[in-house]
């Protein structure tokens, strides 16, 4: 038995009020802020959800604060795509009738640090004996580590890794609420700060507050709401390695290539049929990664495809792939665990309120990591019904 | 103490050989029984086959070096800039280190260069394995 592609819509989907900077509102009041915006969407309050699901908040820090009586719920937190992974575990409870509205949120003081979690690695864990002795210092100096074997490996210059940054803030111009909107060049990320060679300033993530909610429920519920539904056709998800070093292959992940063609398998879709794509960008490398692990270019060839402006605003022809159109995690937003936002404008796209719309896209996908390459989801969305 | 600034990793029980290996100079590694296959961080089964019919043996102290970066933001006890390595071992596994007695450049750390076993003493039970230029 697989999840039967349509049978579960998104009903409710927003960020937060506000995102950027934003020293007046804790974290978890970040994932209320978008709980509420989300339940406004689609006309709910607390009373009407009866599953939850957040990652790094346990969710019943988050039932409790929303005053929510779940029963059903899901803590999976594997990293900035675990908001992925709730939507494939909530899209089984709905059809497994568990519960019936489901609430998945993020919120993230990643930029002023108000009211977050402790977190931190212990010494004698696997990361804490070898890794963190080597003078690691968080995911610029870790997630980057793959690059120059993938560089090597298939004779790509850096200037294709560079060109992802160049390529998404022609569509972060396009999103009043990204945090970076002036278009850019090659040679202004070749030349911005060196942070983990070869990773410059621009190829790395930005760091904001935010966060974003979800709403979920059987497609046939979802004609009762305001919103145009979104449908869920297919998903999947995987983890790999906690440790960077332990990668099976540094030119490709593991956790990206099962995820994605479990998804894609279970929608039942060639990859012609994609009119909108998202790859979680936390760096410039991801969706050169992603845009082969997916099956979209062949090894080594998602920079050229790339660099020949097949992802950009404008592409035409058969190759045309609009993606990451709000700009990514290194224009629009990152917080930390960036796949809300990338789940939030696959919705824009489906039901056509982005600010960077497609036109005539019924069918998105939206692919995220987790931790450095340690875990993957993957959520293909439809704007028609099954 | 002494003025060792960096992080120092505590061994678990079943980490424990590795580093007591460390202390004496030798690089152990595990054996999966039932397909030969080497495997690394330790643990007292095979991730290849859950079997615990595992044996630990020394490595041959030589590997390549397979990808890095050159971190410009040091760490604590860390002088930026300074790579942060994946050293690949001929016994058919990896693992983090940093690239002592060599320039930390791209220029200098070339990728697949020849790399050997050293070891860096930081209290009396915990030395960390390190990787220099092979021959120098």
């Amino acid at each position: 038995m697989t999840y039967k592609p349509g049978s579960v819509a998104i009903v409710g989907a927003a960020e937060t009020t506000e995102l950027g900077k934003l020293p007046d509102i804790s974290q978890l009041q970040l994932h209320a802020d978008a709980a509420l915006n989300a339940m406004a969407d689609c006309g709910l309050r607390p009373a009407d959800i009866d599953g939850i699901a957040t990652a790094r908040e346990v969710p019943t820090e988050l039932a409790h604060y929303l005053g929510i009586v779940p029963k059903w719920v899901d803590g999976t937190s594997v990293g900035g795509c675990s908001f992925m992974i709730h939507v494939r575990h909530a899209c089984a409870a709905i059809e497994a009738g568990l519960c019936n509205t489901v609430l998945i949120t993020h919120g993230e003081s990643g930029r002023s640090q108000i009211g977050r979690p402790v977190q931190g690695v212990g010494p004698s864990t696997q990361e804490g004996q070898f890794q963190m002795p080597y003078g690691p210092l968080g995911p610029p100096t870790m997630f980057t580590i793959p690059v120059l074997r993938y560089l090597k490996t298939y004779g790509v210059g850096i200037e294709k890794v560079a060109n992802v940054g160049v390529v998404q803030r022609k569509w972060a111009g396009f999103h009043p609420r990204a945090s970076f909107r002036d278009p850019i060049t090659i040679d202004d990320v070749l030349n911005s700060r060196m942070i983990a060679w070869p990773f410059r300033l621009l190829m790395c993530c930005l760091v904001t507050d935010g966060g974003g909610a979800l709403i979920l429920t059987k497609a046939d519920r979802a004609s009762s709401f305001p919103t145009k539904p979104v449908y869920i056709q297919g998903i999947g998800e995987s983890v790999e390695t906690s440790l960077i070093s332990q990668m099976e292959d540094f030119t490709s992940s593991r956790a990206f290539r099962v995820a994605g063609r479990t998804a894609f398998e279970n929608a039942g879709i060639t990859h012609k049929d994609v009119d909108h794509l998202m790859i979680y960008d936390a760096f410039a490398h991801l969706p050169i990664y992603g845009l082969e692990d997916l099956g979209f270019c062949g090894r080594g060839e998602a920079g050229d495809f790339m660099w020949d402006g097949n992802t950009a605003p404008g592409a035409t022809g058969s190759n045309a792939l609009p993606l990451n159109t709000n700009g990514g995690g290194l224009s629009y937003m990152h917080s930390g665990m960036y796949g809300m936002y990338a789940l939030q404008e696959s919705v824009r796209q489906m039901r056509g309120t982005s600010p960077a719309q497609v036109e005539g896209a019924e069918l998105s996908v939206c692919h995220g990591v987790g931790g450095m390459f340690a875990a993957s989801g993957t959520v293909v969305m439809s704007s028609r019904p099954a | 103490m002494s003025d060792y600034q960096k992080w120092i990793p505590v061994p678990t029980p079943e980490t424990r050989h590795f580093w007591d290996g460390c202390r004496e100079g030798r690089l152990l590694l595990q054996r999966c029984g039932d397909t030969g296959r080497a495997y690394f961080p330790p643990r007292p089964f095979s991730p290849y086959t859950g079997s615990r019919n595992v044996s630990v043996f020394e490595a041959s102290g030589r590997g390549t070096l397979y990808s890095y970066v050159i971190n410009h933001r040091p760490a604590k006890g860390f002088e930026a800039p300074y790579a942060i390595a994946i050293v690949q071992l001929p016994e058919g596994v990896r693992m983090m280190t940093n690239i002592v007695e060599c320039e930390q450049t791209p220029e200098a750390l070339e990728l697949d260069m020849p790399l050997e076993v050293c070891f860096e003493k930081i209290d009396d039970d915990i030395s960390l394995p390190l990787w220099r230029p092979a021959g120098g």
